[in-house]
């Protein structure tokens, strides 16, 4: 309830300081006049709240003067990508929102391109991953998991919310590769989104479960999950209960980013145009709003950092699939 | 718990929240009216709006009040343009489109109302005194279960093999579960069908399908076929705006309503199952306890057959908060939005919601029945008017028709290619009425096929092998009532003809 209470105090006071400050924003720091948001899905998924959070905290805080948004899906975002790079001379204000699939899905081939082909903006927000179990588990830490493991082989069935060769699958293939097993010989049941795997675990279907470290943040909450690693550097503040991977022994991290791209060709002022108007962003309460809000982490990558960032994200997942047998 | 409900109709019936859940039907219901728009991309739009009140109780209730308004309007366009807008509404089409044809629309839609009203209210009920305890039988069903439930749904296709159309209706199930394994599915990492094209990776679009098999062809037909579209206006519009049903009618509704609405709600509590499978289900078992002309009438704008699916749908929509609000897990995509939004606003929803803030999990309950009523009062003396858009004669209204197809393709994906298909699939589906195939199995295929497939794979996965069936006794039981489901019509025909024949022995 004080949470509430609070809440509300800072939503109200946020309201106020916009109400009188934006008209002196618009003219005092507005770095752009529009942004037009590029959304490769539907409404309401990952990239939709990005973009639109990030739009909402631009247009917020007065640094661009007007955000767009168009929902483009199709191909996996293959089709947004496409339309980016045909028209690109029309679309200098546009700005792709897309995450680590991009990554993951050139490599597959599911789209000709590759990051490469676009201009990069840059990288945001991220997001951890982690492996959870039932509360109800005796499974306590990541060495109890691989000892069940261990000792039952395919009937331990680890869980996650993407295709085989997709993001969660990849991180639990990389926690078993550290920990010297055979990546390729764990049973990894997929199930077609997060909430649904959830549901799997909980049921008792599968005995762990590789998803989001956000998404698994807010069941640890409710005491329904434990979450036995988490594939940051270090633990993260939000849940500090949950201890890291590294720290566990298995050397790996792993960091889902999400972050914007432009028409490629983009002239050097409009990107840094971009660059600038992200940058500025990170320290408006507008943002903070937003970042809290969605329970994301601030990851500022940007130009070429986020370029480097990108290559070794390939290389990466690149020669993990390679040995699960997915290139 | 007591002192909980007290908490929470307090908050329900502050001035703040009733104008919440008023807002929110309103403006579900009349954007669930249009096809294309479901109560994922409505809610969605008005996140923001209920983010900015601050307060999660009130957010809550406006966002829910979206949820089932539109699912209570998405029914209009089913009845009378035969254009679902959502897989939730496919089997309202089947018997309340011909109920329309026959000139019943004002009837068609106040049936649907009144059994949408029930669903939700019967739903409530059961959400207010079960919902704690059935946190666990959300968690009950494992994939081997939800592959076995999809097989019952799909034996809905038997109430199409009825009328002597067995093989038919048989062949465009298989078409369509074939056009469900277009696309990336999820459990393989590769596309599958795709031709190489780009727009089909992510398989076909539910609503683009929807539009082509149903809505187009009757669009085409009535330009084809001018003879037909002149029973139009054949009750007249006093008769197509007339919202009544006889009593007899009513007392026939009644069981109906009585036993879908439970059904509806514990399919709805299943997370992997929802508003879609609840509608089917209900239209299947209808059909089955139905007994002779009333089960020949299935189909053909039968009482009955509206009401079940419309019952079943709106009590799976109250079910499906068992999951979001108890346990923190969201069933389908819209649910996921909602949980979205909750987590926005500081409230974790799970085992410790009712305990941590009993104001907000009340208060949403309580709010249901408020916005049930709210939608009932609210339609009700709107259907003349919506039920008049029949009676616009066929050469404005064949544009309106197609107007209204297209824009539901191309609104959800944004995507032109979307229009390309609709109209390739709408020729196609055009040429199967001509030859007398029912259509509507085609749907029922598609739509179940994507969820049929993925729970057999990750049962077979789970058990190497297809031990589940003999492992899982309520799997092998749910097969068991699939193949009774499936035998019986035809049991029952044989019988009947055998009967027949007796007696004409006899003479």
């Amino acid at each position: 309830m004080t949470m509430n209470m609070t809440r509300r105090v800072v939503m109200a006071a946020a309201a106020v300081t916009l109400a009188f400050t934006n008209p002196a924003a618009a003219d005092g720091h507005q770095v752009m006049d529009e942004i037009n948001f590029l959304i490769p899905g539907g409404a309401g998924g990952g990239w939709d709240g990005t973009a639109r959070g990030t739009g909402e905290a631009l247009m917020g805080a007065g640094l661009i003067g007007n955000a767009s948004y168009e929902n483009m899906s199709g191909g996996g975002g293959g089709v947004a990508i496409a339309h980016l790079i045909e028209n690109a001379d029309s679309l200098q204000n546009t700005m792709m929102v897309n995450s680590t699939p991009i990554v993951i899905r050139s490599l597959t081939g599911v789209f000709p391109q590759s990051f490469r082909d676009l201009t990069l903006v840059a990288g945001t927000i991220g997001d951890y991953a982690a492996i959870v179990v039932n509360t109800d588990s005796d499974i306590m830490s990541m060495d109890d998991l691989l000892a069940a493991y261990r000792a039952d082989g395919m009937a331990f069935a680890v869980g996650g919310g993407s295709v085989p060769g997709g993001l969660d699958h990849l991180v639990a293939a990389s926690v078993m590769q550290a920990a010297g097993e055979d990546p390729t010989a764990f049973n990894y049941i997929p199930y077609d989104a997060g909430g649904a795997a959830m549901a799997g675990l909980l049921s008792g279907e599968i005995r762990a479960l590789s998803t989001g470290f956000s998404e698994a943040v807010v069941l640890a909450e409710q005491g329904e999950v434990r979450i036995l690693g988490v594939t940051s550097p270090e633990r993260v503040p939000a849940f500090a209960d949950a201890p890291t991977m590294m720290e566990q022994g298995l050397d790996t991290t792993f960091v889902n980013w999400r972050g914007f791209f432009a028409a490629p060709g983009l002239p050097d002022d409009k990107l840094a145009m971009m660059q600038d108007a992200i940058a500025k962003m990170y320290d408006t309460p507008e943002w903070e709003e937003v970042r809290a809000r969605n329970g994301w982490v601030n990851i500022y990558n940007n130009g070429d950092d986020f370029r480097a960032f990108l290559e070794a994200q390939e290389t990466e997942i690149g020669d993990l699939m390679k040995t699960l047998g997915f290139l | 718990m007591l002192e909980g409900i007290f908490i929470g109709l307090e908050a329900a019936f502050s001035v703040k929240n009733i104008l919440m859940v008023v807002a929110g039907c309103l403006i579900g219901t009349f954007i669930g009216m249009l096809p294309g728009l479901g109560p994922m991309s409505i809610i969605a739009i008005m996140i923001p709006v209920a983010i900015t009140l601050g307060d999660p109780a009130a957010a809550l209730i406006l966002l829910a009040g979206v949820y089932y308004g539109a699912i209570f309007g998405g029914s209009t366009s089913s009845i009378l343009l035969n254009a679902p807008g959502v897989a939730g509404t496919v089997a309202t089409s089947f018997d309340g489109y011909p109920m329309a044809r026959k000139g019943q629309a004002g009837k068609a839609l106040t049936i649907a109302a009144v059994a949408s009203f029930a669903g939700g209210t019967i739903g409530a009920i059961l959400l207010m005194i079960f919902a704690p305890a059935l946190s666990s039988v959300a968690l009950l069903f494992h994939s081997a279960e939800y592959f076995a439930l999809m097989v019952v749904g799909l034996s809905a296709i038997a109430a199409f093999a009825g009328t002597g159309q067995v093989a038919k209706a048989l062949m465009m199930t298989i078409l369509g579960l074939i056009l469900a394994t277009v696309g990336e599915g999820a459990l393989f990492n590769m596309p599958r069908f795709t031709m190489g094209m780009m727009d089909l990776q992510s398989g076909i679009s539910f609503i683009t399908l929807a539009m082509a098999m149903f809505a187009l062809p009757e669009a085409l037909f009535l330009v084809l076929n001018p003879a037909r579209g002149a029973s139009n206006a054949e009750g007249g519009s006093n008769k197509i705006t007339n919202l009544r049903f006889s009593r007899a009618e009513g007392r026939a509704m009644l069981p109906v309503i009585g036993r879908q609405s439970v059904q509806g709600f514990f399919i709805g509590v299943l997370p992997g199952a929802g508003a879609t499978i609840a509608s089917f289900l209900g239209y299947a078992v209808e059909r089955n306890l139905a007994k002779g002309e009333e089960q020949a009438e299935f189909g053909k704008g039968s009482v009955k057959g509206l009401a079940a699916p419309e019952t079943a749908n709106n009590a799976a929509c109250t079910g499906s908060f068992v999951p979001l609000l108890t346990l923190g897990i969201p069933g389908s995509g819209t649910t996921a939005i909602l949980l979205g939004a909750l987590i926005a606003l500081n409230v974790t929803p799970g085992p410790r919601l009712m305990t941590d803030t009993p104001e907000i999990f009340w208060a949403v309950i309580i709010s249901m029945f408020i916005g049930n009523l709210v939608l009932l009062v609210l339609n009700l003396p709107l259907i003349p008017y919506i039920a008049k858009i029949l009676s616009i004669p066929r050469n404005y209204l064949i544009p309106f028709i197609l107007f209204f197809t297209l824009m539901g393709a191309y609104i959800g994906q944004n995507n032109a290619t979307e229009l390309l298909m609709l109209v390739g699939l709408g020729i196609m589906a055009t040429i199967f009425r001509f030859a007398d195939y029912p259509l509507a199995p085609l749907l029922i295929g598609f739509i179940l096929g994507t969820m049929l497939e993925d729970n057999f794979a990750r049962s077979m996965q789970l058990y190497r092998g297809l031990d589940f069936i003999l492992q899982r006794p309520m799997t092998l039981g749910l097969l068991i009532l699939a193949a009774f489901l499936v035998l019986l019509p035809s049991y029952r025909a044989r019988r009947a003809r055998k009967r027949a024949e007796g007696v004409a022995d006899g003479d």
